[in-house]
Protein backbone atom coordinates (compact mmCIF):
# COMPACT_ATOMS: atom_id res chain seq x y z
CA UNK A 1 0.00 0.00 0.00
CA UNK A 2 1.43 3.54 -0.60
CA UNK A 3 -1.46 5.59 -0.18
CA UNK A 4 -1.89 6.82 3.21
CA UNK A 5 -5.12 7.24 5.51
CA UNK A 6 -5.43 11.04 6.27
CA UNK A 7 -5.07 13.02 8.83
CA UNK A 8 -7.93 15.36 10.00
CA UNK A 9 -6.75 19.12 9.45
CA UNK A 10 -8.96 22.30 10.24
CA UNK A 11 -12.22 23.17 8.67
CA UNK A 12 -11.14 25.23 5.40
CA UNK A 13 -13.50 28.03 6.98
CA UNK A 14 -11.02 28.09 9.84
CA UNK A 15 -8.52 28.26 8.19
CA UNK A 16 -10.01 31.10 5.54
CA UNK A 17 -10.52 33.37 8.88
CA UNK A 18 -6.84 33.02 9.98
CA UNK A 19 -5.55 33.85 6.96
CA UNK A 20 -7.55 36.98 6.61
CA UNK A 21 -6.17 38.01 9.66
CA UNK A 22 -2.87 37.46 9.08
CA UNK A 23 -3.44 39.96 5.73
CA UNK A 24 -5.33 42.37 7.94
CA UNK A 25 -2.40 42.82 10.26
CA UNK A 26 -0.35 43.86 7.23
CA UNK A 27 -2.39 45.58 5.14
CA UNK A 28 -5.50 48.05 6.58
CA UNK A 29 -6.42 47.96 3.05
CA UNK A 30 -8.23 44.71 3.46
CA UNK A 31 -11.72 44.72 4.26
CA UNK A 32 -13.68 42.15 4.68
CA UNK A 33 -17.84 43.11 4.00
CA UNK A 34 -20.89 40.65 5.96
CA UNK A 35 -23.96 40.21 5.70
CA UNK A 36 -24.73 39.49 9.33
CA UNK A 37 -22.46 36.36 8.57
CA UNK A 38 -19.49 37.42 10.97
CA UNK A 39 -20.05 34.54 13.20
CA UNK A 40 -20.96 31.86 10.59
CA UNK A 41 -17.87 33.18 8.65
CA UNK A 42 -15.84 33.11 11.96
CA UNK A 43 -14.29 36.57 11.96
CA UNK A 44 -15.98 37.35 14.91
CA UNK A 45 -12.00 37.77 16.38
CA UNK A 46 -11.17 39.55 13.15
CA UNK A 47 -13.99 42.11 13.47
CA UNK A 48 -12.56 42.47 17.76
CA UNK A 49 -8.70 43.02 16.32
CA UNK A 50 -9.63 44.70 13.07
CA UNK A 51 -12.63 46.86 13.70
CA UNK A 52 -12.38 48.97 11.58
CA UNK A 53 -11.55 46.55 8.70
CA UNK A 54 -14.92 44.73 9.03
CA UNK A 55 -17.68 46.46 7.63
CA UNK A 56 -21.36 45.30 8.05
CA UNK A 57 -24.32 45.77 6.35
CA UNK A 58 -25.86 43.77 7.75
CA UNK A 59 -28.77 40.88 6.11
CA UNK A 60 -28.44 42.39 2.34
CA UNK A 61 -27.02 40.50 -0.14
CA UNK A 62 -27.42 42.57 -2.79
CA UNK A 63 -25.78 45.64 -1.28
CA UNK A 64 -23.41 43.38 0.30
CA UNK A 65 -21.82 43.09 -3.26
CA UNK A 66 -22.61 46.61 -4.52
CA UNK A 67 -20.63 47.86 -1.26
CA UNK A 68 -17.87 45.75 -2.30
CA UNK A 69 -17.87 46.72 -5.43
CA UNK A 70 -17.59 50.31 -4.63
CA UNK A 71 -15.13 49.79 -1.74
CA UNK A 72 -12.34 48.12 -4.43
CA UNK A 73 -13.01 50.42 -7.34
CA UNK A 74 -11.54 53.11 -4.63
CA UNK A 75 -9.16 50.80 -3.96
CA UNK A 76 -10.24 48.34 -0.89
CA UNK A 77 -9.07 44.38 -1.07
CA UNK A 78 -12.20 43.22 -0.47
CA UNK A 79 -13.31 39.72 0.60
CA UNK A 80 -17.50 39.82 0.43
CA UNK A 81 -18.46 36.99 2.73
CA UNK A 82 -21.51 35.32 2.97
CA UNK A 83 -23.34 31.98 2.86
CA UNK A 84 -22.86 30.71 -0.78
CA UNK A 85 -26.50 29.89 -0.64
CA UNK A 86 -27.79 33.67 -0.78
CA UNK A 87 -24.09 35.22 -2.16
CA UNK A 88 -24.35 33.81 -5.55
CA UNK A 89 -28.47 33.90 -6.00
CA UNK A 90 -29.60 36.91 -3.99
CA UNK A 91 -26.84 38.78 -5.46
CA UNK A 92 -26.17 37.43 -8.55
CA UNK A 93 -26.97 40.74 -10.86
CA UNK A 94 -24.55 42.58 -8.59
CA UNK A 95 -21.66 39.95 -9.51
CA UNK A 96 -22.82 39.80 -12.72
CA UNK A 97 -22.26 44.15 -13.10
CA UNK A 98 -20.75 45.41 -10.68
CA UNK A 99 -18.17 43.28 -9.85
CA UNK A 100 -17.63 40.58 -12.84
CA UNK A 101 -18.85 43.19 -16.05
CA UNK A 102 -17.02 46.31 -14.38
CA UNK A 103 -14.01 44.69 -13.13
CA UNK A 104 -13.59 45.64 -9.81
CA UNK A 105 -11.09 42.65 -7.95
CA UNK A 106 -13.81 41.78 -5.18
CA UNK A 107 -13.30 38.46 -3.33
CA UNK A 108 -16.37 36.74 -3.08
CA UNK A 109 -15.99 33.96 -0.35
CA UNK A 110 -19.00 31.58 -0.41
CA UNK A 111 -19.44 29.91 2.74
CA UNK A 112 -21.19 26.79 4.03
CA UNK A 113 -21.00 26.00 0.46
CA UNK A 114 -22.55 23.16 -1.27
CA UNK A 115 -24.85 21.24 1.09
CA UNK A 116 -22.85 22.19 4.53
CA UNK A 117 -26.22 23.12 5.91
CA UNK A 118 -27.63 20.04 4.60
CA UNK A 119 -30.14 19.38 7.48
CA UNK A 120 -31.74 22.90 6.82
CA UNK A 121 -33.10 22.77 3.60
CA UNK A 122 -32.49 23.64 -0.22
CA UNK A 123 -33.12 27.16 1.06
CA UNK A 124 -29.68 27.06 2.57
CA UNK A 125 -28.06 24.62 0.03
CA UNK A 126 -25.58 26.17 -2.85
CA UNK A 127 -25.30 23.35 -5.89
CA UNK A 128 -26.04 25.91 -8.78
CA UNK A 129 -23.64 28.20 -8.05
CA UNK A 130 -21.03 26.91 -10.40
CA UNK A 131 -23.32 26.90 -13.33
CA UNK A 132 -24.33 30.50 -13.19
CA UNK A 133 -21.27 31.88 -12.19
CA UNK A 134 -19.45 29.55 -15.15
CA UNK A 135 -22.24 31.68 -17.36
CA UNK A 136 -20.60 35.08 -16.46
CA UNK A 137 -17.62 36.18 -18.03
CA UNK A 138 -14.53 37.95 -16.03
CA UNK A 139 -14.81 35.47 -12.94
CA UNK A 140 -12.73 32.90 -11.75
CA UNK A 141 -14.10 30.28 -9.66
CA UNK A 142 -11.97 28.30 -7.01
CA UNK A 143 -13.58 26.05 -4.65
CA UNK A 144 -9.89 24.72 -2.50
CA UNK A 145 -9.83 21.27 -1.67
CA UNK A 146 -8.03 20.80 1.83
CA UNK A 147 -6.38 23.77 4.32
CA UNK A 148 -3.01 24.23 1.92
CA UNK A 149 -5.19 24.53 -0.85
CA UNK A 150 -7.64 27.14 0.96
CA UNK A 151 -4.40 29.10 2.44
CA UNK A 152 -2.91 29.55 -1.10
CA UNK A 153 -5.99 30.52 -2.51
CA UNK A 154 -6.95 32.79 0.34
CA UNK A 155 -3.29 34.76 -0.60
CA UNK A 156 -3.61 34.15 -4.56
CA UNK A 157 -6.86 36.58 -4.28
CA UNK A 158 -5.76 39.16 -1.86
CA UNK A 159 -3.14 39.31 -4.59
CA UNK A 160 -5.19 39.61 -7.60
CA UNK A 161 -6.67 42.19 -9.05
CA UNK A 162 -9.35 40.56 -11.19
CA UNK A 163 -12.91 39.42 -9.43
CA UNK A 164 -12.69 35.56 -7.93
CA UNK A 165 -15.43 33.61 -6.51
CA UNK A 166 -14.06 31.39 -3.35
CA UNK A 167 -16.27 28.54 -1.91
CA UNK A 168 -16.04 26.23 0.96
CA UNK A 169 -17.69 24.17 3.82
CA UNK A 170 -17.57 24.36 7.57
CA UNK A 171 -16.37 20.65 8.31
CA UNK A 172 -12.65 19.66 9.33
CA UNK A 173 -10.91 18.68 6.29
CA UNK A 174 -8.04 15.76 5.65
CA UNK A 175 -4.91 17.04 4.59
CA UNK A 176 -4.51 15.92 1.01
CA UNK A 177 -0.54 14.94 -0.16
CA UNK A 178 -0.26 16.34 -3.34
CA UNK A 179 2.63 15.49 -5.70
CA UNK A 180 3.86 19.40 -5.95
CA UNK A 181 3.37 21.69 -3.09
CA UNK A 182 2.38 24.20 -4.88
CA UNK A 183 -0.90 26.56 -5.66
CA UNK A 184 -1.39 28.15 -8.71
CA UNK A 185 -4.98 29.58 -9.62
CA UNK A 186 -6.00 27.59 -13.24
CA UNK A 187 -3.78 24.98 -12.53
CA UNK A 188 -4.63 21.43 -11.27
CA UNK A 189 -3.07 19.53 -8.13
CA UNK A 190 -2.68 15.73 -8.33
CA UNK A 191 -3.48 14.49 -5.32
CA UNK A 192 -2.25 10.68 -6.18
CA UNK A 193 -1.05 9.11 -9.39
CA UNK A 194 -2.57 5.86 -11.48
CA UNK A 195 -3.53 4.81 -14.88
CA UNK A 196 -6.82 3.01 -15.20
CA UNK A 197 -9.18 5.84 -13.97
CA UNK A 198 -9.19 9.83 -12.79
CA UNK A 199 -11.17 11.19 -10.10
CA UNK A 200 -11.37 14.76 -11.19
CA UNK A 201 -12.79 16.42 -7.88
CA UNK A 202 -13.16 19.76 -6.35
CA UNK A 203 -13.20 21.01 -3.18
CA UNK A 204 -14.80 18.77 -0.36
CA UNK A 205 -15.32 15.90 -2.57
CA UNK A 206 -11.34 15.45 -3.61
CA UNK A 207 -10.94 13.98 0.06
CA UNK A 208 -13.63 10.77 -0.92
CA UNK A 209 -11.95 10.71 -4.31
CA UNK A 210 -8.59 9.90 -2.49
CA UNK A 211 -10.19 7.41 -0.29
CA UNK A 212 -11.73 5.53 -3.64
CA UNK A 213 -8.25 6.01 -4.69
CA UNK A 214 -6.99 3.91 -1.51
CA UNK A 215 -9.60 1.12 -1.78
CA UNK A 216 -9.36 0.90 -5.22
CA UNK A 217 -5.40 -0.01 -4.85
CA UNK A 218 -6.37 -2.26 -2.62
CA UNK A 219 -7.81 -4.12 -5.61
CA UNK A 220 -5.08 -3.59 -8.02
CA UNK A 221 -6.62 -1.02 -9.85
CA UNK A 222 -4.35 2.70 -10.49
CA UNK A 223 -6.62 5.66 -9.21
CA UNK A 224 -5.17 9.39 -10.28
CA UNK A 225 -6.96 11.59 -8.16
CA UNK A 226 -7.28 15.83 -9.17
CA UNK A 227 -7.94 18.67 -7.38
CA UNK A 228 -9.70 21.20 -10.09
CA UNK A 229 -9.37 23.74 -7.67
CA UNK A 230 -10.37 26.07 -10.08
CA UNK A 231 -13.02 25.76 -12.33
CA UNK A 232 -12.69 28.70 -14.38
CA UNK A 233 -10.47 29.12 -15.82
CA UNK A 234 -10.25 25.27 -16.34
CA UNK A 235 -6.69 23.59 -16.72
CA UNK A 236 -7.35 22.16 -20.16
CA UNK A 237 -3.92 20.38 -19.87
CA UNK A 238 -4.42 18.82 -17.33
CA UNK A 239 -7.77 17.15 -18.12
CA UNK A 240 -6.47 15.85 -21.51
CA UNK A 241 -3.30 14.74 -20.16
CA UNK A 242 -5.35 12.73 -17.77
CA UNK A 243 -8.11 11.32 -20.42
CA UNK A 244 -5.34 10.20 -22.81
CA UNK A 245 -3.38 8.59 -19.35
CA UNK A 246 -6.48 7.14 -17.99
CA UNK A 247 -9.11 4.14 -19.50
CA UNK A 248 -11.79 6.32 -17.93
CA UNK A 249 -12.67 9.49 -15.93
CA UNK A 250 -14.76 10.31 -13.03
CA UNK A 251 -15.64 13.52 -11.98
CA UNK A 252 -16.99 14.41 -8.42
CA UNK A 253 -18.57 17.93 -7.34
CA UNK A 254 -20.57 18.79 -4.24
CA UNK A 255 -23.17 20.60 -7.23
CA UNK A 256 -25.61 19.66 -9.27
CA UNK A 257 -24.76 17.55 -12.24
CA UNK A 258 -25.96 20.56 -14.86
CA UNK A 259 -23.55 23.21 -15.36
CA UNK A 260 -20.91 22.43 -13.19
CA UNK A 261 -17.49 20.71 -12.84
CA UNK A 262 -18.84 17.97 -15.03
CA UNK A 263 -20.35 18.99 -17.65
CA UNK A 264 -17.34 21.72 -18.10
CA UNK A 265 -14.32 18.54 -18.12
CA UNK A 266 -16.98 16.70 -20.73
CA UNK A 267 -17.41 19.90 -23.01
CA UNK A 268 -13.90 19.45 -23.35
CA UNK A 269 -13.41 16.07 -23.86
CA UNK A 270 -15.76 15.91 -26.83
CA UNK A 271 -14.28 18.37 -28.48
CA UNK A 272 -10.74 17.54 -28.14
CA UNK A 273 -12.34 13.80 -29.70
CA UNK A 274 -11.65 11.93 -26.65
CA UNK A 275 -14.16 9.76 -26.41
CA UNK A 276 -13.24 7.75 -23.49
CA UNK A 277 -15.84 6.03 -20.61
CA UNK A 278 -16.65 9.11 -18.39
CA UNK A 279 -19.08 9.59 -15.23
CA UNK A 280 -20.36 12.91 -13.50
CA UNK A 281 -20.82 12.40 -9.84
CA UNK A 282 -22.85 15.02 -8.18
CA UNK A 283 -26.09 16.12 -7.22
CA UNK A 284 -29.02 14.99 -9.53
CA UNK A 285 -31.55 17.65 -10.74
CA UNK A 286 -34.28 16.45 -8.03
CA UNK A 287 -35.35 17.77 -4.49
CA UNK A 288 -32.32 17.23 -2.71
CA UNK A 289 -32.34 15.02 0.40
CA UNK A 290 -31.62 16.23 3.93
CA UNK A 291 -29.15 15.31 6.34
CA UNK A 292 -25.62 15.77 7.39
CA UNK A 293 -23.11 17.01 4.77
CA UNK A 294 -21.49 13.02 4.80
CA UNK A 295 -24.98 11.74 5.22
CA UNK A 296 -26.10 13.26 2.02
CA UNK A 297 -22.45 12.69 0.40
CA UNK A 298 -22.63 8.53 1.02
CA UNK A 299 -26.42 8.91 -0.54
CA UNK A 300 -25.33 10.41 -3.67
CA UNK A 301 -22.00 8.08 -4.25
CA UNK A 302 -19.85 10.72 -3.41
CA UNK A 303 -17.80 8.47 -0.54
CA UNK A 304 -14.89 6.31 -0.76
CA UNK A 305 -16.63 2.94 -1.33
CA UNK A 306 -19.24 4.80 -3.75
CA UNK A 307 -16.88 6.36 -5.89
CA UNK A 308 -15.09 3.19 -5.85
CA UNK A 309 -18.21 1.27 -7.00
CA UNK A 310 -19.36 3.84 -9.88
CA UNK A 311 -15.27 3.10 -10.95
CA UNK A 312 -15.54 -0.64 -11.02
CA UNK A 313 -18.59 -0.34 -13.34
CA UNK A 314 -17.54 2.37 -15.55
CA UNK A 315 -14.31 -0.10 -15.86
CA UNK A 316 -17.12 -2.98 -16.84
CA UNK A 317 -15.49 -4.73 -13.24
CA UNK B 1 -14.56 80.72 -5.19
CA UNK B 2 -14.59 82.27 -8.55
CA UNK B 3 -17.06 80.43 -10.83
CA UNK B 4 -15.93 79.18 -13.70
CA UNK B 5 -19.25 79.85 -15.72
CA UNK B 6 -22.10 81.98 -15.60
CA UNK B 7 -26.00 80.85 -15.08
CA UNK B 8 -26.22 82.16 -18.36
CA UNK B 9 -23.42 80.08 -19.97
CA UNK B 10 -24.02 77.35 -18.61
CA UNK B 11 -27.97 77.45 -19.37
CA UNK B 12 -26.68 77.99 -23.17
CA UNK B 13 -24.39 74.87 -22.87
CA UNK B 14 -27.36 73.13 -21.75
CA UNK B 15 -29.45 74.13 -25.08
CA UNK B 16 -26.09 72.74 -26.41
CA UNK B 17 -26.10 69.64 -24.60
CA UNK B 18 -29.97 68.94 -25.37
CA UNK B 19 -29.50 69.53 -29.62
CA UNK B 20 -26.24 67.03 -29.24
CA UNK B 21 -27.87 64.23 -27.47
CA UNK B 22 -30.88 64.24 -30.05
CA UNK B 23 -28.38 64.41 -32.91
CA UNK B 24 -26.63 61.40 -31.77
CA UNK B 25 -29.80 59.30 -30.91
CA UNK B 26 -31.41 60.31 -34.36
CA UNK B 27 -28.04 58.72 -35.61
CA UNK B 28 -28.29 55.60 -33.72
CA UNK B 29 -31.94 55.46 -34.57
CA UNK B 30 -32.14 54.27 -30.56
CA UNK B 31 -32.14 55.88 -27.71
CA UNK B 32 -33.76 57.05 -23.87
CA UNK B 33 -34.74 60.62 -25.04
CA UNK B 34 -36.78 61.61 -21.87
CA UNK B 35 -34.91 60.61 -19.26
CA UNK B 36 -31.57 62.37 -21.05
CA UNK B 37 -33.72 65.31 -21.51
CA UNK B 38 -34.76 65.47 -17.87
CA UNK B 39 -31.32 65.08 -16.42
CA UNK B 40 -29.39 67.21 -18.87
CA UNK B 41 -29.12 70.04 -16.53
CA UNK B 42 -28.55 68.30 -13.10
CA UNK B 43 -24.92 66.67 -15.30
CA UNK B 44 -24.04 69.98 -16.59
CA UNK B 45 -24.30 71.70 -12.87
CA UNK B 46 -22.07 68.54 -11.75
CA UNK B 47 -19.38 68.66 -14.26
CA UNK B 48 -19.34 72.06 -15.00
CA UNK B 49 -19.56 73.66 -11.08
CA UNK B 50 -19.21 70.91 -8.86
CA UNK B 51 -17.44 67.32 -9.50
CA UNK B 52 -13.44 68.17 -9.08
CA UNK B 53 -13.00 65.59 -12.05
CA UNK B 54 -11.28 66.31 -15.56
CA UNK B 55 -9.59 64.22 -18.35
CA UNK B 56 -6.51 64.97 -16.89
CA UNK B 57 -7.68 63.90 -13.22
CA UNK B 58 -9.51 61.07 -13.88
CA UNK B 59 -6.99 58.84 -12.12
CA UNK B 60 -6.83 60.53 -9.07
CA UNK B 61 -7.44 58.84 -5.96
CA UNK B 62 -9.07 62.04 -4.60
CA UNK B 63 -11.27 62.69 -7.47
CA UNK B 64 -15.46 62.96 -6.70
CA UNK B 65 -17.41 60.52 -8.05
CA UNK B 66 -20.04 59.80 -10.40
CA UNK B 67 -22.15 56.86 -11.19
CA UNK B 68 -24.87 56.99 -13.21
CA UNK B 69 -27.32 54.23 -11.56
CA UNK B 70 -30.02 55.39 -14.03
CA UNK B 71 -27.56 54.40 -16.74
CA UNK B 72 -30.19 54.36 -19.76
CA UNK B 73 -29.82 57.83 -19.99
CA UNK B 74 -26.04 57.62 -20.81
CA UNK B 75 -26.57 60.06 -23.90
CA UNK B 76 -26.69 62.74 -21.87
CA UNK B 77 -23.64 61.50 -20.19
CA UNK B 78 -21.78 60.84 -23.45
CA UNK B 79 -22.64 64.83 -24.96
CA UNK B 80 -21.45 66.17 -21.32
CA UNK B 81 -18.62 63.88 -21.10
CA UNK B 82 -17.27 64.62 -25.03
CA UNK B 83 -17.70 68.64 -23.62
CA UNK B 84 -15.35 68.22 -20.66
CA UNK B 85 -12.67 66.67 -23.09
CA UNK B 86 -13.08 63.21 -22.49
CA UNK B 87 -13.35 62.07 -26.04
CA UNK B 88 -13.77 63.80 -29.18
CA UNK B 89 -17.53 64.53 -29.63
CA UNK B 90 -17.36 62.63 -32.82
CA UNK B 91 -17.08 59.50 -31.32
CA UNK B 92 -20.47 59.97 -30.58
CA UNK B 93 -21.63 59.33 -34.30
CA UNK B 94 -20.45 55.54 -33.42
CA UNK B 95 -23.33 55.17 -30.35
CA UNK B 96 -24.95 51.55 -30.47
CA UNK B 97 -23.07 50.81 -33.21
CA UNK B 98 -21.51 47.56 -34.51
CA UNK B 99 -18.50 47.38 -32.38
CA UNK B 100 -18.39 50.45 -30.98
CA UNK B 101 -17.54 51.42 -26.89
CA UNK B 102 -20.74 53.44 -27.04
CA UNK B 103 -23.15 51.28 -26.00
CA UNK B 104 -26.60 52.20 -24.86
CA UNK B 105 -25.68 51.81 -21.33
CA UNK B 106 -22.32 53.19 -19.13
CA UNK B 107 -19.04 51.49 -19.49
CA UNK B 108 -15.96 52.08 -18.65
CA UNK B 109 -14.48 50.93 -21.47
CA UNK B 110 -15.02 54.87 -22.17
CA UNK B 111 -13.42 57.72 -20.73
CA UNK B 112 -14.12 59.30 -18.16
CA UNK B 113 -17.19 56.67 -16.80
CA UNK B 114 -16.42 55.03 -13.47
CA UNK B 115 -18.61 52.22 -13.52
CA UNK B 116 -20.79 49.65 -16.00
CA UNK B 117 -24.59 50.64 -14.64
CA UNK B 118 -27.86 49.86 -16.20
CA UNK B 119 -29.49 47.79 -14.74
CA UNK B 120 -31.36 49.79 -12.15
CA UNK B 121 -31.04 49.34 -8.68
CA UNK B 122 -27.21 49.25 -8.53
CA UNK B 123 -25.55 52.98 -8.05
CA UNK B 124 -26.60 53.73 -5.06
CA UNK B 125 -24.91 50.89 -2.88
CA UNK B 126 -21.56 51.16 -5.20
CA UNK B 127 -21.74 54.73 -4.28
CA UNK B 128 -22.19 53.86 -0.88
CA UNK B 129 -19.06 51.79 -1.02
CA UNK B 130 -17.16 54.49 -2.46
CA UNK B 131 -18.04 56.37 0.08
CA UNK B 132 -17.14 54.65 2.95
CA UNK B 133 -13.95 54.35 1.49
CA UNK B 134 -13.35 57.70 1.48
CA UNK B 135 -14.19 57.83 5.09
CA UNK B 136 -11.85 54.76 6.10
CA UNK B 137 -9.07 56.52 3.97
CA UNK B 138 -10.17 59.94 5.92
CA UNK B 139 -9.80 61.55 2.50
CA UNK B 140 -12.76 64.40 1.41
CA UNK B 141 -14.37 63.21 -2.21
CA UNK B 142 -18.34 63.11 -2.66
CA UNK B 143 -19.60 60.32 -4.24
CA UNK B 144 -22.65 61.64 -6.63
CA UNK B 145 -25.25 59.14 -8.33
CA UNK B 146 -27.97 59.78 -9.97
CA UNK B 147 -31.36 57.59 -9.45
CA UNK B 148 -34.69 57.61 -11.74
CA UNK B 149 -37.88 57.93 -10.07
CA UNK B 150 -39.26 55.02 -11.10
CA UNK B 151 -35.61 52.91 -9.93
CA UNK B 152 -36.71 53.29 -6.72
CA UNK B 153 -38.88 50.37 -6.57
CA UNK B 154 -35.76 48.37 -6.74
CA UNK B 155 -35.57 47.04 -2.82
CA UNK B 156 -31.24 47.18 -3.34
CA UNK B 157 -31.99 51.33 -3.02
CA UNK B 158 -33.18 50.80 -0.15
CA UNK B 159 -30.25 48.07 1.57
CA UNK B 160 -28.07 50.77 0.65
CA UNK B 161 -29.84 53.67 2.04
CA UNK B 162 -29.86 52.30 5.58
CA UNK B 163 -26.89 51.38 5.12
CA UNK B 164 -25.27 54.79 4.13
CA UNK B 165 -27.21 55.64 6.79
CA UNK B 166 -25.78 53.79 9.52
CA UNK B 167 -22.13 54.94 8.44
CA UNK B 168 -22.90 58.34 8.26
CA UNK B 169 -21.96 59.00 5.06
CA UNK B 170 -22.09 62.80 5.10
CA UNK B 171 -19.78 62.61 1.37
CA UNK B 172 -23.08 60.55 -0.38
CA UNK B 173 -25.27 62.45 -2.32
CA UNK B 174 -27.71 60.76 -4.20
CA UNK B 175 -30.02 62.94 -6.77
CA UNK B 176 -33.03 61.92 -7.77
CA UNK B 177 -34.27 62.60 -11.52
CA UNK B 178 -37.96 63.57 -10.46
CA UNK B 179 -39.56 63.48 -13.95
CA UNK B 180 -42.88 61.51 -12.30
CA UNK B 181 -42.55 59.51 -15.13
CA UNK B 182 -41.51 55.87 -16.16
CA UNK B 183 -42.04 54.02 -19.07
CA UNK B 184 -45.55 52.55 -18.50
CA UNK B 185 -46.77 55.96 -17.09
CA UNK B 186 -46.82 57.85 -13.70
CA UNK B 187 -44.87 57.19 -10.52
CA UNK B 188 -47.73 57.26 -8.49
CA UNK B 189 -49.86 54.92 -11.00
CA UNK B 190 -47.49 52.03 -11.91
CA UNK B 191 -46.30 51.29 -8.11
CA UNK B 192 -46.00 54.59 -5.80
CA UNK B 193 -42.73 55.30 -4.34
CA UNK B 194 -44.57 58.40 -2.59
CA UNK B 195 -43.17 59.92 -0.13
CA UNK B 196 -40.25 59.65 -1.27
CA UNK B 197 -38.67 62.38 0.93
CA UNK B 198 -40.60 60.96 4.05
CA UNK B 199 -39.19 57.75 3.06
CA UNK B 200 -35.40 58.49 2.97
CA UNK B 201 -36.07 60.78 5.66
CA UNK B 202 -36.77 58.19 7.97
CA UNK B 203 -34.18 56.05 7.15
CA UNK B 204 -31.74 58.63 8.51
CA UNK B 205 -31.13 60.83 5.10
CA UNK B 206 -30.80 64.79 4.64
CA UNK B 207 -33.46 65.55 1.84
CA UNK B 208 -33.54 68.82 -0.59
CA UNK B 209 -36.11 69.69 -2.83
CA UNK B 210 -34.83 71.49 -6.12
CA UNK B 211 -35.92 72.75 -9.82
CA UNK B 212 -34.29 70.08 -11.51
CA UNK B 213 -34.12 71.78 -14.65
CA UNK B 214 -32.86 74.88 -13.08
CA UNK B 215 -29.65 75.99 -12.98
CA UNK B 216 -28.83 78.86 -10.85
CA UNK B 217 -31.04 76.53 -8.19
CA UNK B 218 -28.99 73.48 -9.16
CA UNK B 219 -25.84 75.20 -7.97
CA UNK B 220 -26.96 76.50 -4.67
CA UNK B 221 -28.34 73.18 -3.73
CA UNK B 222 -24.84 71.76 -4.58
CA UNK B 223 -22.69 74.34 -2.30
CA UNK B 224 -24.82 72.69 0.70
CA UNK B 225 -23.53 69.40 0.96
CA UNK B 226 -23.77 67.96 3.10
CA UNK B 227 -26.99 69.19 3.86
CA UNK B 228 -26.45 67.67 7.50
CA UNK B 229 -23.55 66.53 9.20
CA UNK B 230 -23.39 62.99 9.27
CA UNK B 231 -26.15 62.33 6.99
CA UNK B 232 -26.20 61.11 3.53
CA UNK B 233 -28.13 63.82 1.16
CA UNK B 234 -31.10 63.24 -1.38
CA UNK B 235 -31.75 65.95 -3.72
CA UNK B 236 -34.92 65.46 -5.17
CA UNK B 237 -34.44 67.04 -8.37
CA UNK B 238 -38.29 68.09 -9.85
CA UNK B 239 -37.57 67.77 -13.19
CA UNK B 240 -39.27 67.50 -17.09
CA UNK B 241 -39.34 64.62 -18.62
CA UNK B 242 -38.34 65.84 -22.02
CA UNK B 243 -37.34 68.83 -20.99
CA UNK B 244 -36.70 71.47 -23.91
CA UNK B 245 -38.88 69.62 -26.71
CA UNK B 246 -42.74 70.66 -26.03
CA UNK B 247 -43.68 67.85 -27.71
CA UNK B 248 -41.48 65.48 -25.44
CA UNK B 249 -42.33 67.62 -22.46
CA UNK B 250 -43.72 65.13 -19.95
CA UNK B 251 -44.75 62.65 -22.32
CA UNK B 252 -44.23 58.56 -20.81
CA UNK B 253 -43.48 56.88 -24.50
CA UNK B 254 -40.84 59.59 -24.97
CA UNK B 255 -38.62 57.19 -22.33
CA UNK B 256 -37.16 55.83 -25.48
CA UNK B 257 -38.03 56.87 -28.54
CA UNK B 258 -36.14 57.94 -31.94
CA UNK B 259 -37.77 61.31 -33.72
CA UNK B 260 -39.11 61.52 -37.21
CA UNK B 261 -37.42 63.73 -39.54
CA UNK B 262 -39.94 65.84 -39.66
CA UNK B 263 -39.96 65.84 -35.56
CA UNK B 264 -36.74 66.18 -35.19
CA UNK B 265 -36.22 69.00 -37.38
CA UNK B 266 -39.31 70.58 -35.02
CA UNK B 267 -37.12 69.67 -31.70
CA UNK B 268 -34.40 71.44 -33.34
CA UNK B 269 -35.90 74.07 -34.16
CA UNK B 270 -36.92 74.93 -30.67
CA UNK B 271 -33.79 74.58 -29.11
CA UNK B 272 -32.39 76.55 -31.47
CA UNK B 273 -34.93 79.52 -30.50
CA UNK B 274 -33.81 79.21 -26.83
CA UNK B 275 -30.28 79.36 -27.24
CA UNK B 276 -31.30 82.59 -29.53
CA UNK B 277 -33.55 83.77 -26.92
CA UNK B 278 -30.76 83.08 -24.25
CA UNK B 279 -27.70 84.89 -26.26
CA UNK B 280 -29.80 88.01 -26.71
CA UNK B 281 -30.35 87.74 -22.77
Amino acid sequence: MTLQTLNIGKANLEIFSATLMELAEKDRNILAVTSDSRGSGKLVPFGVKFPDQLVEVGIAEQNLVGVAAGLASAGKKVFAVSPACFLTTRSLEQIKNDVAYSNQPVTLVGISAGVSYGALGSTHHSLHDVAVLRAINNIRIVIPADNFETREAILAASESNKPIYLKFGKKAMPNLPRTQEKFEIGKASTICEGDDIAFIACGETVAPAYEAARILEGRGIGAEVISMHTINPLDKEAIIRIATKCKAVITVEEHCVNGGLGEACASLLMQEKLFIPFKIVGFPDEETITGSQTEIFNYYGISGEGLCQSALKLLDM
Amino acid sequence: MMQKYTDLELQVKSVNYRKSLLKYIKMANTGHTGGSLSCTDILNVLYNDVLNVSPEKFSDKNRDRYIQSKGHSVESLYVVLADQGFFPESDLETICKFQSKYVGHPTRKVNGIEFNTGALGHGLSISAGIALAAKKDNVDYKVYTLLGDGELAEGSNWEAAMMAAHYKLDNLVAILDHNTLQISGRNRDVCSPYPIDEKFEAFGWSVISVDGNSIPELREVFKKIPSEHEKPTLIIANTVKGKGVSFMEDVAKWHHGVPSDEQYALAMNELDHQYEKLISM
